[in-house]
């Protein structure tokens, strides 16, 4: 088997990854540094965040400020002492994505624009017209072509990770153009490969978040953390899943019902006002407002399409100026999918996955238990967002987290040794069972794209905005039995030659682990908390469930979990207050 | 009944074959589908071999260009009914080496776009501690268009001259080094310039035009490229002068 | 082969390696050859190749003038008996067809100068079709001046 040693491998090239790949570079340009994604860097998911990113850059604001609506938002849940670290990071991590190129809006000095998002009390977030993560992105993919110590193995999909002698040395890869196996030894692995909203069937995501890395580190024994915490965006468009920015409501956007009355009045969020109020309507939490159009559903007030039922985003008092120097891709994305113009017209929206509150867990370093394992961005859990993010805090936490991940990485990889001889046998090991189980299998009946599809509704079904406990195991058992029908899955495509219905098919093997560690995580905490709303067990619990819960996976067997406090240093939990 | 329309794929298997063949698949031709729900629904339900490339699905990762009847086009961005009744020709990239079915080699772009570095060229930089690099609105709008693009390559595959010289830089790499150039942040226009002077940078460029129309971002790499070309002419002309800077 | 609906069986034994050119993980690619007749495929191209095959004529519009220079230059009877060969009706056909070709090609160079030449006054930029009907009024202005130096004076 060909093995290719460097000295820190990424596992993914997005925000994060690219991120983390500078901070090594940076911090030792000694050191090789190899990132492996299987797609090309600028088509990883970071492209199409859109709303902005959030550090604290006026002089009315405060690091204090952020912190507690970070804090508050995330309904206790959050590690204040990896928010405090974040909050403190941010502004700087911002201001060398400016240097590096970024086009942030700017005031018209030609200071930086801030802009005000859900659940944030001061205008902190910076944008890029609505288009931030794709220009971070590419800031970030092109800068780090100057590095002459980063190579990038574009299209190489990771398969599992190599631990041996306690500490994680390397992956073993699938180079898709070839289908050749290869060994990537490395000294330090760090992961970011994103979440994994394809688990469900209606999601902003792209067809790439598959949870790879999740499952990665799950099988190589690091708990993934708070898994039960799924974040709903509350505007998607209807049929496609297609992310209408929270910028579009912190410009002035209401969200109506069927009657054209701005509903969320009526939970707890606040008084309509004309103008946007920070932290009030429809710039409230994004869990809160998924609820409320669960509960708005319930009542028979939502409009009912082909495609589901809906409630309208209107945002034409906005007025066509302002949407198109600042939501232009809005109007794009509304004319292109929904032909209709968001300037005239009513925009269908309804909640969709978003984004993974849980992931690895991680410590405040980006470290995971596995020594030699690091992860950072939305496949880790430090945890900053804690039931609940608020928007714009995760295109931060990608530079934030990715610099620490890729300092913490690099200081781990001076200390070590060449690769153990035990990582060959197990990368040998590997080559061999994608043989036997997928490419040279005889027999088998189940195909991918069926089983993927019974995954994600059950995932939908019992694991949505609101849970009960037989819902939940109604969804446990069909995962494990789809998992069991797993086994005896047939590939059409035997070819060795980018084979895209393998990677369809370790993909579903990702998911229906993350999808498990999900149902038995959200089983297990009776309580209701952020976006993990238990209709069983309606009231927050603190003296049972202040803690994130762990997720061990244990092959063949339900997850076992258990508990980790959370880590509060200087705001006692208390009750989130919006439009008051 | 539903609607259904006939998808020609140039399938193209390099265990099989040594000659890409046609292969035509019968999809339902539903209102709101794409070209690429087209593609999902043959790998889905009828032959799960086709390989292609997709991720977002909204028209902002650049991952799922083909040439749909002729034209370059993201697959996510093309409703399936504007070609009705059909049939629909679905072909890779233009310019670029196959290496299965719908996926193209893409690493010459990725070694050219490394040429013309498409970083911030500073002289000296200025650190964190004093801020962000002061840029009106005007100074941003002054490159804003060109660092739109996506990556996708359709007008690569547009370019006759890319597809008969190889060498050929091309659109998006020569559009996204005028997006550094004319940022005012940046100062390494002569670094880039070395570059793109050369005969495979911006001479081969013959305005052909057919990037600009196929651009789905609206870049215009073709107005780049011309506008580099007045701005290199005058760099010369300059040169000449005996206080120029050659 | 068409399918409507119906799945194709896997085939692994007869599929595996059918091309005996092919080498375990050093697949082939595909290198089409670009057709020597690409400019016929699409309207755009024709219209490009056009373009440039019409600079033809205005190298021909060149070599005529340095010609009718150096005849007037060569005395009266030679510029005579070049102005009457102008004048036959085969030659006057062959620059009518000429001028049309002259013509298009300098209303499409010109229609392209707004791409290249971009003026920004503040944030927006100088709209095409003025700069277009500058060039055109220098156009305009440089003939009025070659008409009156010819025929005015």
């Amino acid at each position: 088997m060909e093995t290719v040693l460097h000295d820190v491998l990424l596992v993914g090239g997005g925000g994060a990854g690219l991120r983390a790949a500078i901070a090594v570079a940076e911090a030792a340009p000694a050191l090789s540094v190899a990132v492996a994604s299987k797609v090309y860097p600028m088509r990883s998911h970071t492209v199409s965040a859109e709303g902005g990113a959030a550090a604290v850059v006026k002089a009315d604001d405060s690091l204090d400020a952020h912190a507690y609506d970070t804090i508050s938002g995330g309904d206790w849940m959050c590690d204040q002492d990896a928010v405090e670290a974040f909050v403190r990071e941010a502004p700087e991590e911002m201001l060398r994505l400016e240097h590096w190129g970024c086009p942030w809006n700017r005031e018209l000095d030609g200071h930086i624009a801030v802009r005000p998002f859900g659940g944030m009390k001061i205008e902190r977030t910076w944008y890029a017209a609505d288009k931030t993560g794709f220009h971070m992105l590419h800031t970030l993919y092109q800068t780090c072509l100057k590095y002459t110590s980063i190579t990038t193995y574009d299209e190489w999909f990771v398969t599992s990770l190599l631990v041996d002698d306690g500490r994680c040395q390397g992956a073993v890869a699938i180079q898709l153009a070839t289908g050749k196996v290869y060994a990537l030894l490395a000294k330090a692995v760090i992961l970011c490969t994103g979440g994994c909203g394809k688990v469900f069937p209606y999601t902003t995501n792209a067809n790439i978040k598959t949870g790879d890395g999740m499952a990665l580190a799950y099988r190589a024994g690091a708990p993934l953390k708070d898994m039960e915490f799924i974040q709903y965006h509350p505007t998607g468009l209807p049929f496609t899943g297609i992310l209408i920015t929270e910028a579009a409501r912190s410009e002035g956007g209401w969200m109506l019902n069927k009657d054209g009355y701005r509903y969320l009045q009526d939970y707890d969020l606040g008084r309509p006002e004309p103008k946007p109020v920070k932290k009030s309507m429809e710039l409230g939490p994004r869990d809160r407002l998924s609820q409320a159009f669960v509960k708005e559903m319930e009542k028979g007030r939502t409009i009912e399409t082909p495609h589901g039922h809906v409630v309208h985003l209107d945002i034409r008092h906005v007025g066509e100026k302002v949407i198109d120097a600042k939501l232009p891709f809005v109007r794009e994305l509304c004319l292109k999918y929904e032909n209709l113009d968001p300037v005239t017209e009513l925009i269908p929206v309804r909640p969709v996955v978003h984004y993974m509150m849980g992931g690895v867990h991680t410590d405040i370093e980006g470290a995971t238990p596995v020594p030699g394992l690091f992860a950072a961005g939305e496949v880790a859990c430090v945890n900053i967002n804690g039931a609940n993010r608020l928007g714009s805090n995760s295109l931060t936490e990608l530079v934030v987290f990715g610099a620490r991940a890729g300092t913490a990485a690099a200081r781990f990889a001076a200390a070590q040794s060449e690769p153990t001889r035990g990582v060959l046998a197990q990368a040998l090991d590997e080559e061999r069972r994608l043989n036997r189980e997928f490419l040279e299998k005889s027999g088998g009946s189940e195909r991918v794209a069926p089983l993927r599809t019974e995954m994600q509704e059950a995932m939908e079904k019992g694991a949505g905005i609101y849970r009960e406990a037989k819902g939940l195991q109604a969804a446990a058992d069909t995962i494990a039995a789809v998992k069991e029908r797993f086994g005896d899955v047939a590939l059409d495509d035997r070819s060795r030659t980018f084979n895209t219905e393998l990677t369809a098919c370790l993909e579903l093997s990702n998911m229906l682990e993350v999808g498990d560690a999900m149902i038995h995580s959200a089983l297990h905490r009776t309580e209701s908390r952020g976006a993990h709303q238990r209709t069983d067990h309606p009231e927050r619990d603190d003296e049972r469930f202040l803690a994130h819960s762990l997720a061990h996976w244990s092959a063949g067997a339900a997850p076992r979990i258990d508990y980790l406090p959370v880590t509060i240093t200087r705001w006692p939990p208390g009750e989130r207050v919006y439009g008051r | 009944m539903a609607q259904s329309i006939t998808i020609e794929i140039r399938r193209y298997r390099p265990e099989q074959e040594d000659e890409p063949v046609w292969q035509s698949f019968e999809v339902p031709c539903r209102d709101e589908w794409m070209v690429l729900d087209g593609l999902n629904y043959i790998k889905d339900e009828l032959d799960g071999s086709l390989s292609y490339r997709w991720a977002c699905r909204m028209g902002v990762c650049g991952s799922c260009g083909m040439v749909v009847n002729g034209e370059p086009v993201l697959t996510c961005a093309t409703y399936l009914s504007s070609f009705a009744p059909g049939p629909v020709r679905v072909e890779p990239l233009k310019g670029f080496p196959v290496i299965r079915d719908l996926v193209v080699d893409l690493q010459d772009f990725v070694d050219k776009l490394k040429s013309v570095k498409p970083w911030i060229i500073r002289d000296e930089e200025r650190p964190l501690s004093e801020g962000e690099y002061l840029q009106t609105p005007d100074e941003l709008a002054a490159y804003k268009q060109y660092s739109m693009c996506i990556n996708c390559l359709l007008c690569y595959s547009a370019c006759p001259i890319y597809s008969l010289e190889p060498t050929f830089i091309g659109p998006a790499a020569i559009a996204l080094a005028q997006r550094y150039n004319l940022d005012s942040r940046d100062q390494g226009a002569e670094e880039r310039m070395d570059v793109l002077s050369q005969h495979e940078g911006l001479w081969c460029c013959t305005f052909v035009g057919e990037c600009s129309e196929v651009c789905p971002k609206h870049v215009d790499p073709a107005g780049a490229i011309q506008r580099y070309k007045v701005a290199a002419t005058a760099e010369w002309f300059k040169s000449l002068l005996p206080w120029g800077n050659r | 082969m068409s399918q409507s609906g119906k799945l194709i069986p896997s085939e692994v034994a007869s599929r595996k390696a059918a091309n005996p050119r092919y080498q375990l993980f050093h697949p082939k690619w595909y290198r089409p050859r670009y057709p020597i007749f690409w400019w016929v495929e699409k309207i755009a191209y024709l219209r490009f190749i056009t373009r440039e095959l019409t600079s033809l004529a205005v190298g021909y519009a060149a070599v005529l003038l340095m010609v009718e220079v150096w005849a007037l230059g060569r005395g009266e009877e030679a510029s005579h008996r070049f102005h009457d060969l102008l004048g036959s009706v085969p030659v006057l056909v062959f620059h009518g067809v000429l001028l049309a070709l002259l013509l298009f090609h300098s209303v499409t160079w010109l229609n392209l100068a707004p791409k290249a030449l971009v003026v920004r006054l503040g944030r927006r930029r100088l709209p095409d079709r003025l700069v277009l009907l500058g060039h055109y009024a220098a156009w305009l202005v440089a003939t009025a001046l070659v008409v009156w130096f010819l025929v005015g004076r």
